[in-house]
């Protein structure tokens, strides 16, 4: 039978969403550094307004720049569109606050990033939004915890800083027999590692500032519409009035009518970006493309690099643990060979066998290594969890979430990984002299 | 709004105003295995300039109750049900691809009740290739890979999209894939055998506009010729570097061509 012939992953990762420029022929995408964009006249201006033409306004809503960066992750996601946000943590909310309003749920992994735990337990709960956490392997878990005003599921494609592989199949399936969209950050995997809507997930986020950036100088996020649910289908009926009841902010527009396969992301840009204003900067997004481009090259060097540290770490003395799921000791490692057949990413967590004031003398003892809260540099990073990007929870919390006093995490870039190997073996012997 | 034609529901999507009555109706067609929201800019210009628009959901596509109509002449049929059940009088039909067909022999049917034609991405006749119809009759993905690849031009299928955010190939892929088993075969089925045209072209009274894409593969613009030939009262817009899938392509170069067409039709209202 004939096959079609569509572009593949690296190509998509150089020209989605980009041409040269016609109007100066620049051939990489120009930073469309405007506010707002001239109308050609009043009847196209109205037109612009009224959504009966497409194009840029204000670059709250829409930006030439923005939306480069916009069909390239959508295009490497497999999803219909997106929407590139000010945050990683902006690109949650949008979606969040999208879909759901005072007095609804959500269900999450409990194996989460710490601002996105702190967004989900402590402010939303002040906007009326209640989020009940789940271990993510435990799929009663996840059924138990659906109430009537539950409007989505929500967890990481790798949990942060166990790496819990996260079921997307079985977790979407559940979701979606229940009316539930299944949102999934997969900041950790990039579409290099994992696509989710391939898995069956609806909406995917992702921190730019991370691996599709890629180099730690930016701070930037982007939500993926995978244009498969069904808001107004079957179980889903009656639960998304933002998308499928007239919406008197904008002239009594129907979502879910407007677009058969974009409605929540159009109603994300034309209310969320609008009304919130959490949107990206042209620089910003130049930036991530620039990032983008060579993502299969880093993450391939990542991966690589990874394994090497992991194999050095798990034979150390003083290496209690290694959390990492091609490792077969890792409670994930079957599901993870499943989902994720490239690799598993290169940001994991060890345990030391020695005391804290060890830890802290390892940490303080690396050179490579940066000391920062951040993952996904071309540098190589590492953190103490319990005392900075999770301190907020409580211990039960942080036993749940996997993590405990001696829990490093280590984000691997792109270095020799045998000057890598040095750095960690010089500060572990540190660290088992004090 | 939606309509009983037949004893089943047919959505149609208004442009999110509700028709008035005094104003011009038009009438908008999607092709194989689309549904309305492939005419949304077009027909919220319209709705908010002054005509009614109705983009319709064929039976058996998007909010439309199937099952799918299974040849050319019995949705000309089907369309003038629609009309007859929304209230509509007279209309000018607006049709892309196997709509466009649809529009054709339905102004070809009832003279008196169309008052233009707007024909986009159209072709007279509109062969399909074996592969797609084989791969649409297993209700194979292929079909729908197929059709991607053939729909858009090169540069369309990386970006361009004119609605920021919005990956053109993804979406029309999307939208492909929420139609039922068995629709999509139907629908191309029906353009493969139509071999009405020509005739049909020589029935038509009313002005005819004819949108073409100088890069659709799907229906090229030299087969739309003998088209243009026998019809008597005709005017062409060809898109340069456009392919079929010219409502994402080309949204504005679409609309302008309808803006400039819509008020011949109303001359002739």
């Amino acid at each position: 039978m004939t096959k079609p012939r569509t572009h593949q992953f690296d190509t998509l990762t150089l020209h989605a969403g980009s041409a040269p420029d016609p109007a100066t022929g620049a051939r990489a995408t120009p930073i469309y550094q405007s506010a707002s964009f001239v109308f050609p006249d009043s009847d196209h201006a109205a037109a612009l307004f009224n959504m009966e033409r497409g194009g840029h306004v204000y670059s709250r809503i829409s930006n030439p720049t923005c939306a480069a960066l916009e069909e390239r992750v959508a295009a490497l996601e497999g999803g219909v569109g997106a929407i590139a946000t000010a945050s990683g943590q902006a690109a949650l909310h949008l979606a969040i606050a999208t879909l759901q309003g005072a007095g609804t749920h959500i269900v999450a992994s409990r194996a989460l990033y710490g601002g996105s735990h702190n967004l989900m337990a402590y402010t939303l709960p002040r906007f009326g939004i209640e989020t009940t956490f789940v271990d993510p392997r435990d799929l009663d878990a996840w059924r138990a915890a659906i109430r009537p005003q539950t409007r989505m599921f929500f967890g990481e494609t790798l949990g942060n800083p166990g790496l819990d592989v996260l079921d997307v199949p079985a977790v979407a399936a559940l979701a979606h027999e229940h009316g539930l969209p299944l949102v999934v950050d997969s900041t950790f995997t990039t579409p290099w590692l994992m696509r989710p809507f391939d898995h069956g997930a609806d909406i995917v986020v992702h921190s730019a500032t991370k691996f599709l950036s890629g180099h730690g100088v930016v701070i930037g996020g982007v939500v993926v519409d995978g244009g498969c649910f069904d808001w107004d289908g079957g179980a889903a009926r009656g639960k998304f009035a933002t998308l499928t009841e007239p919406y008197a902010g904008f002239h009594d527009m129907v979502f879910s009518e407007e677009s058969t396969t974009a409605a929540f992301l159009l109603r994300a840009r034309r209310e969320g970006l609008r009304d919130f204003g959490a949107c990206m900067a042209p620089f910003t997004a130049f930036q991530v493309l620039q990032g983008i481009e060579t993502l299969p090259l880093r993450m391939a060097r990542h991966v690589a690099n990874a394994r090497r540290i992991v194999a050095f770490l798990r034979e150390h003395p003083l290496v209690a643990s290694v959390g990492y799921p091609e490792l077969p000791d890792h409670p994930d490692h079957a599901l993870a060979q499943r989902l994720l057949p490239r690799g598993c990413g290169a940001v994991f967590s060890f345990d030391l066998a020695g005391t804290r004031a060890q830890g802290r003398r390892f940490i303080e003892g690396l050179t490579l290594f940066s000391h920062l809260a951040n993952v996904g540099d071309a540098k190589s990073l590492v953190i103490h969890p319990a005392s900075t990007t999770h301190f907020r929870m409580t211990a039960d919390d942080l036993a749940r979430a996997g993590i405990r006093e001696g829990t490093i995490r280590l984000s691997i870039g792109l270095e020799d990984p045998d000057d890598l190997i040095e750095d960690l073996s010089r500060a572990l012997h540190a660290a088992g002299k004090a | 709004m939606r309509v009983d034609v037949g004893g089943r529901v047919v959505y149609a999507y208004t442009g999110a105003r509700a028709p008035r009555a005094g104003q011009p109706d038009v009438v908008l067609v999607h092709g194989a295995a689309n549904d309305h929201s492939v005419w949304s800019l077009q027909s919220r210009y319209v709705a908010h300039h002054g005509r009614n628009a109705y983009a319709v959901d064929l039976p058996g596509h998007g909010r439309s109750a199937g099952p799918a109509v299974t040849s050319v002449d019995a949705l000309a049929g089907w369309l003038a049900d629609f009309m007859a059940a929304a209230g509509i009088g007279r209309a000018t039909l607006v049709g892309h691809s196997l709509g466009s067909l649809a529009a054709l022999a339905a102004a070809a049917r009832a003279p008196d009740r169309v008052a233009a034609l707007a024909l986009l991405g159209t072709a007279v006749p509109m062969p399909v290739s074996e592969a797609l119809l084989d791969a649409a009759r297993a209700d194979d993905h292929v079909a729908f890979e197929l059709i991607n690849g053939w729909s858009f031009s090169a540069g369309a299928k990386l970006r361009g999209n004119r609605q920021p955010g919005v990956w053109m190939t993804g979406n029309a892929m999307r939208l492909m894939e929420r139609t039922a088993p068995g629709v999509l075969y139907a629908d191309l089925a029906a353009c493969n055998d139509y071999a009405g045209g020509l005739a049909a072209a020589g029935g038509v009274r009313c002005p005819v506009l004819l949108v073409q894409g100088a890069r659709d593969i799907m229906a090229p613009p030299a087969n739309a010729r003998a088209l243009a030939a026998a019809l008597h009262d005709v005017r062409s817009v060809m898109l340069p570097d456009c392919g079929h899938a010219m409502m994402s392509e080309a949204p504005d170069a679409v609309l302008d061509a309808l803006r400039a067409f819509l008020p011949v039709s109303q001359a002739g209202a």
